[in-house]
């Protein structure tokens, strides 16, 4: 499976970044994509910025894992994975999954995985600058309890 | 010299996210907590708080991990994503 993890403090076009995805295929007869998207209501009130931090390194390798975990569960021709990081603004992409495979199930599978460790396990850490100052935001229990999701089976 | 890094809102109550501190000799990840919790009672409290994991040179790691004088030891409050 080919795989490409990028984190970076840079603004991304998803639909440039998927174009080149989907032309790098050869045999998939499925691609399944998520784009989360910086909100512009938070949890107090407006945003006006998002920032994300991360581990340079250990964040990289902790989310190599995660799509070896998903090669390894699904039958995956690629996967493609961008994080952003630094400062956002409300609509901003802040991350782009995609994955590959024969059949759309394991693609959608795999792509609702992998965004389920990014929410909630991968080494980020997201504040919210609004008109209160800044809060540190952490997930939801929905989000803790869809990564449990695929623990045990 | 040891360098700690404080993530999320641990980087605010640390007054930074990175900051050097020289090891005559190993110490565990708990005693280096509370050296840091005298002289700040709040960072201390938060550091030590259960849901706050350890790295040493990016490895996760218990409290009782020691810490040399030229490691890398990261704080990690709990992570958000996406």
């Amino acid at each position: 499976m080919r795989q490409d993890i990028r984190i970076t403090d840079q603004a991304f076009d998803p639909e440039l970044e998927l174009a080149g995805f989907r032309a790098s295929l050869s045999e998939a007869g499925a691609l399944v994509s998520f784009t989360g998207l910086v909100r512009p209501a938070g949890k107090d009130g407006d945003v006006s910025i998002l920032s994300l931090q991360h581990y340079p390194g250990m964040t990289e390798r902790g989310i190599a894992d995660a799509v070896v975990k998903a090669a390894e569960r699904w039958p995956l021709e690629a996967a493609l994975v961008i994080h952003r990081v630094g400062d956002m603004t409300p609509h901003d992409p802040i991350v782009l999954v995609a994955t590959a495979s024969a059949h759309r199930r394991a693609a959608f599978e795999a792509a609702d995985f992998l965004m389920d460790f990014l929410k909630s396990r991968a080494l980020f850490w997201k504040s919210e600058t609004g008109a209160e100052g800044r809060q540190w935001i952490e997930p939801r229990d929905e989000d803790y309890a869809d990564a449990a999701r695929w623990d045990d089976s | 010299m040891a360098q700690l890094l404080f993530f999320g809102r641990l980087g605010d109550l640390a007054g930074g996210t990175e900051r050097a501190l020289g090891l005559s000799e190993p110490h565990t990840i708990a005693d280096l907590i509370g050296i840091l919790g005298a002289c700040d009672d709040l960072l201390g409290s938060a550091l030590a708080e259960p849901r706050v994991r350890y790295a040493i040179n990016g490895a996760i790691v218990d409290a009782d991990a020691l810490v040399e004088d030229e490691d890398e030891l990261a704080f990690l409050p709990p992570v958000s994503g996406g």
